[in-house]
């Protein structure tokens, strides 16, 4: 394969978004994944993905946009996540399971009885990155701005309560505050990227970059570059891959994460004993 | 509830003014009035289950009494060094970075700024962790752990720092290592209050106890509470104070106050052996 093959669906406007969102989505989901991953909460990008696809569903039901609703739907079941988590002895992942499955399940009901509002439910259930529109391709970099904005002004409380609230609390940090805006920019980008990787693809590329880059690293400013970049490249090259190989684009995307998962747990202990010896040496 | 800052009496920092606590119908603690004052080094001490860590909550403004007040001085910073075991070792964190993140409110830049890192290397020096800033930290041993929490709190200038079991799991010598250094920082005007249930090895070389068990029993220096009413109260079975070399040393002891060495039950088969 040549270099004008390579370069051949770059011809094609909507493979140029989809290369764009499928990028970006995956830096994007890599950078908040961390924080998913570091707060046992894995399982809430499925969730919340699910329970988005109730909030589109249930927005085009009662006539208003549908993004708007599902975005909204998507952070108030973010935030109620978040508050049965605080205030009752349950875990996170029961929380998620409950809140999200129902929101889920009222969807599947809607769709079933009015139809579905817009986009069909099997672009939203599987994605679609070669439907992806000019909007879509601001919507994930607006998303993605906010989120490297939050980040980068809260990251230290950020830190601190996902490493240790009770004790980030006593010391003054507003945690109930960052807890809350952290739920939000999860939601958001859920949302944003829910069109690329459909409901059912959207946990790994919330989870992979995360997880890969946690068995390469032991510092957390180097966990959340390394998962940014690896997000980023699942999502370049699966899209290339599923061009060229005709394949399903998100499956793809979720396979090269993958990919980068098996060549960490083969290399990644040699690696960081590796880099560890040389650290002790100086 | 967040403590409210206001002027305190003396030299007091902290004062819990009648508080009790309860996270579900019945209390953890009952009517609990301490005074935490500059300079001390407190060690509220209690059998299991006796509500020291929910009374050092209440101190630090993480839990709320169900009824009185927690007051905090304007001005005085706390800290919180927590128990090991509450620690997530796997956690993606080097010392530097665990000790960086305490500097938390207002606004920071994310990265460990020059002045930070000199700072840091400062405060890792005093505790004798020099040169273990790349490390993670599960790389170190418990004392040196133990004592990276303790860096963090220092690093927020706390100028009370509470900690929670900090000698839970430590060897002997460790343990004396943490006592002394907890000494040294107390000398240099950091108020220091701990929990512990450790009596010999950590309570009776305290300056100042709280024996608590739901509600304060008694509270002074060690030769007015390590007595044996007080102990029994406390912890519910009779105990004896032997003097060895100087020191206060806590025994069990049989319902006449004599001292009893542990016995096993007849019948109870200890080994292989048949």
């Amino acid at each position: 394969m040549n270099w004008s093959d390579l370069s051949a669906p770059y011809a094609f406007e909507f493979f140029r978004n989809g290369v764009y969102v499928a990028t970006m989505a995956g830096a994007l989901c890599g950078l908040v994944g961390c924080y998913v991953v570091l707060r046992n909460m894995s399982y809430i990008g499925h969730g919340l993905s699910h329970s988005i696809f109730g909030g589109y569903a249930a927005a085009g039901l009662i006539g208003v946009n549908l993004f708007l609703g599902a975005g909204v739907w998507g952070v108030a079941t973010a935030l109620a996540i978040g508050g049965i988590v605080r205030r009752r002895p349950i875990g996170s992942d029961a929380a998620i399971g409950v809140v999200t499955t129902a929101s889920f399940a009222l969807g599947i009901a809607l769709v079933q009885r009015y139809g579905s509002p817009g986009r069909s439910a099997d672009s939203l259930l599987f994605g679609n990155v070669l439907g992806v529109r000019a909007s879509d391709v601001w919507l994930v970099a607006g998303v993605s701005l906010m989120a490297v904005l939050f980040i980068a002004f809260a990251y230290r409380p950020l830190l601190f309560t996902t490493f240790d609230d009770e004790v980030a609390n006593a010391t003054g940090v507003r945690t109930t505050l960052i807890d809350t805006l952290l739920m939000i920019v999860l939601a958001a980008t859920v949302l944003a990227t829910m069109n690329v990787m459909g409901v059912t693809l959207i946990a790994a590329t919330l989870v992979v970059p995360a997880v890969v880059a946690r068995m390469l690293t032991d510092s957390f400013s180097k966990m959340l570059a390394i998962a940014t970049v690896i997000g980023a490249i699942s999502g370049f090259g699966g899209m290339n891959l599923s061009y060229h190989h005709d394949l399903p684009s998100g499956s793809t995307i979720v396979l090269v994460g993958t990919g980068f998962f098996v060549l960490a747990y083969l290399g990644g202990g040699s690696l960081r004993r590796r880099a560890g010896t040389v650290a002790h040496a100086h | 509830m967040r403590k409210r800052p206001i002027e305190l009496a003396g030299n007091a920092q902290i004062v819990a003014d009648h508080i009790t606590v309860a996270y579900s119908r019945e209390p953890v603690i009952v009517d609990v009035d301490l005074v935490v004052e500059a300079g001390d080094f407190l060690g509220i001490v209690g059998p299991s289950g006796s509500g020291k860590s929910t009374l050092m909550k209440a101190l630090l403004g993480t839990v709320t009494p169900r009824s009185g007040s927690v007051t905090r001085a304007r001005g005085v910073t706390v800290g919180f060094v927590p128990q090991v075991e509450q620690i997530d070792w796997n956690f993606p964190v080097t010392v530097a970075e665990c000790v960086a993140m305490a500097r938390a409110t207002g606004l920071r830049f994310p990265w460990i700024t020059k002045a930070e890192r000199v700072e840091i290397a400062s405060v890792l020096e005093r505790l004798g962790l020099h040169g273990l800033g790349n490390r993670h930290i599960r790389e170190l041993s418990g004392g040196q752990q133990q004592r990276v929490f303790l860096a963090r709190a220092l690093f927020t200038g706390a100028k009370v720092v509470f900690l929670d079991e900090p000698t839970s799991g430590l060897d002997v010598r460790t343990r004396h290592e943490v006592l002394h250094l907890l000494g040294d920082l107390n000398d240099e005007g950091v108020t220091v209050v701990l929990t512990t249930h450790d009596l010999n090895g950590i309570a009776t070389h305290l300056p100042s106890l709280v024996c608590l068990n739901k509600v304060v029993i008694g509270a002074g220096a060690p030769e007015d509470v390590l007595v044996p009413d007080v102990l029994e109260a406390t912890y519910g079975s009779p105990m004896q104070i032997l003097e060895h070399g100087g020191m206060r040393v806590v025994v069990d002891a049989g319902p006449d106050g004599t001292v009893i060495p542990f016995q096993r039950r007849s019948g109870a088969v200890g080994g292989a052996t048949r």
